[in-house]
């Protein structure tokens, strides 16, 4: 089952990017795409939303499956370890002191902000490479970077300021230009890289850290490898797009039995599926008929909830 | 061919463990609660104890963590398994250290497999097995890694007695292979039925280091688990009358 996975997963996503390209308020024709500013709207928005939303969403699903293995969790998403958060933080912080408006000034501040995030995780969690204290750090990481946005948002310094940050932190891949795209592909696949190289640790930490140990894993290494490998998928997702939800927790999950339910065998095809879902959920938002347009955050919020109490209630007998 | 601790000790769990360990035997670790028998098992495994733990006379230390985990299998108390593999999945695990080609791989989980005959249950989830098919599952990973040393802590706890005979017929087999088993075991009777030789523990110290009845003694027993009991049977059919007691010794 695990070798057709990746190929049917790769021929979903050459349908989808077509379908995405000529979908929108403006249907494209592609017997005569060169009619109107067709072209244009293909190139210049077009284009560069698809491969956004390929990378984020790859990014995404690669950093959940991995989660999902470090922690041996099937309930773990990437924004538990503090850096999506965090980088949200530095994109408000940029908000608010008004350097958004500069061009590259709003990914910086974003992946300054994961890039702390990351540095404050191991410096508390350390070298020995404990999950438990790794996930407590995550969370209070997590909780500071809340507080800080929400002070943040309390003293924005106009209510444009105000909606401006509220609005993005929504996630969202309108008006995005190849300028992001060049931030966040480069740093995906690396991240991405990291997260494959983790595999056959986190295959083993299927036995439980000191068995994993016994294996000649070596945790600090692991742990170093996570905090890389998220801070880059996540951290330069959320850079770009804002705080997309679900992805990571949705994809593993469903693709999971369709392997051999390694962690490390889940980690590529959790990729390509988060691509896949992240691209048919950004084209539906652009589709649906709704004064301006459904945000992508919100969207596989809306999507994605409803799906795992679905889930929790099926999981209720086996759990009670 | 051997595994050694030369002073080891830990701060309030081991206190100046020394011994020596051969390959092709069974040794079991006994002692009461809050002995340090599952710390004296990690140390061997070399997940803990630095410099005193050697392997063929070299600090295990000194090894990288892949060649340590080449020669020392080991086997945690819990035996968790977060996933819902196969058995044929989870036995592969076992080669995770090895870089020997798919080839070999596939050589050493079949061998593995076949060794715990469990060659009906490959493609069985760990899910659905019995306890006793999950016991030999998880040896059957140590196994696929290799064929030096297998570490256990209580591989036989939660399994019936029809369970706990097969797997130490097996492990024993293992043993004449030329693998060196250790086994922390809980019931004495148990490991003086079926080890060659019995190390026992209390409060950090190794109090004995002998053949299982040596080793296992009536005056020893009541000394160390602070228990009045008397072996009845013949040998390698052993059992443990305790007298009942209103109080256990300190």
């Amino acid at each position: 089952m695990t070798r057709r996975l990746n190929p049917f997963l790769i021929a979903a996503l050459l349908l989808a990017v077509p379908f995405s390209l000529l979908a929108g308020r403006v249907w494209i024709d592609p017997f005569d795409p060169g009619s109107g500013n067709a072209l244009a709207i293909l190139a210049e928005l077009r284009a560069p939303r698809i491969v956004l939303a390929l990378t984020i969403g790859a990014g995404l699903g690669a950093a959940g499956a991995a989660m999902q293995g470090y922690l041996r969790n099937p309930l773990a998403d990437p924004g538990l370890f503090g850096i999506a958060p965090g980088a949200a933080l530095g994109a408000v912080l940029s908000f608010w002191s008004g350097y958004a408006a500069q061009p590259w000034a709003l990914p910086l501040f974003a992946l300054t902000g994961a890039a702390g995030a990351m540095t404050l995780l191991a410096l508390v969690a350390g070298r020995g490479g404990s999950v438990i204290l790794f996930t407590l750090t995550g969370m209070m990481i997590s909780s500071l970077a809340g507080a800080l946005t929400s002070l943040a948002l309390s003293l924005a310094p106009n209510p444009f300021a105000m909606s401006e940050i509220v609005t993005w932190l929504m996630g969202a891949l309108t008006d995005r230009s190849w300028h992001e795209v060049w931030i966040a592909a480069p740093l995906t696949l690396a991240g991405i890289g990291v997260l494959a190289l983790a595999g056959p640790g986190l295959d083993a930490m299927t036995l439980g850290e000191e068995a994993a140990r016994s294996l000649g894993v070596r945790p600090g290494r692991l742990q170093a490898l996570m905090i890389l490998g998220v801070g880059l998928t996540v951290g330069s997702g959320v850079a770009v797009a804002g705080i997309v939800g679900f992805v990571g927790l949705m994809v593993p999950h469903l693709l999971r039995p369709f392997t051999d339910r390694r962690p490390g065998a889940l980690i590529v095809p959790s990729a390509l599926g988060g691509a896949l879902l992240v691209l048919v959920a950004d084209s539906l938002c652009r589709l649906l008929p709704l004064q301006g347009e459904l945000r992508l955050g919100i969207a596989l919020s809306l999507l994605g909830a409803p799906f795992f109490l679905a889930l929790l209630a099926g999981m209720r007998g086996r759990l009670a | 061919m051997t595994l050694a601790a030369q002073d080891l000790s830990l701060p309030g769990r081991l206190s100046g463990v020394s011994m020596e360990l051969h390959r092709g035997a069974v040794t079991a670790i006994c002692g009461p609660n809050g002995a340090g028998k599952s710390s004296l098992l990690r140390c061997l495994a070399g997940l803990m104890g630095g410099r005193n733990v050697l392997l063929d006379g070299l600090p295990l230390e000194l090894r990288s963590a892949r060649e340590r985990a080449c020669e020392i299998g080991y086997l945690p108390q819990e035996g968790e398994v977060a996933w819902d593999l196969t058995v044929e999945t989870l036995v592969s695990l076992g080669r995770l250290p090895w870089r020997s080609g798919a080839e070999a791989d596939r050589i050493a989980i079949d061998a593995a497999i076949a060794t715990l005959s469990l060659e009906t249950l490959r493609q069985r989830r760990v899910s659905q097995l019995s306890g006793g098919e999950r016991a030999r599952a998880l040896i059957a990973r140590v196994i696929a890694g290799t064929s030096r040393w297998l570490l256990a802590d209580e591989p036989l706890a939660n399994l019936d007695l029809g369970y706990q005979q097969a797997l130490l017929g097996q492990l024993r087999a293992l043993a004449g292979q030329g693998l060196g088993v250790v086994l922390v075991l809980h019931d004495l009777a148990q490991a003086a039925n079926f080890a060659d030789r019995v190390l026992v523990l209390d409060r950090g110290r190794l109090v004995a280091d002998a053949p299982p009845l040596e080793a296992l003694g009536e005056a020893k027993i009541e000394r160390v688990w602070g228990v009045r009991a008397r072996w009845l049977g013949e040998p390698g059919q052993r059992a443990l009358a305790v007298e009942p007691t209103s109080a256990r010794a300190p």
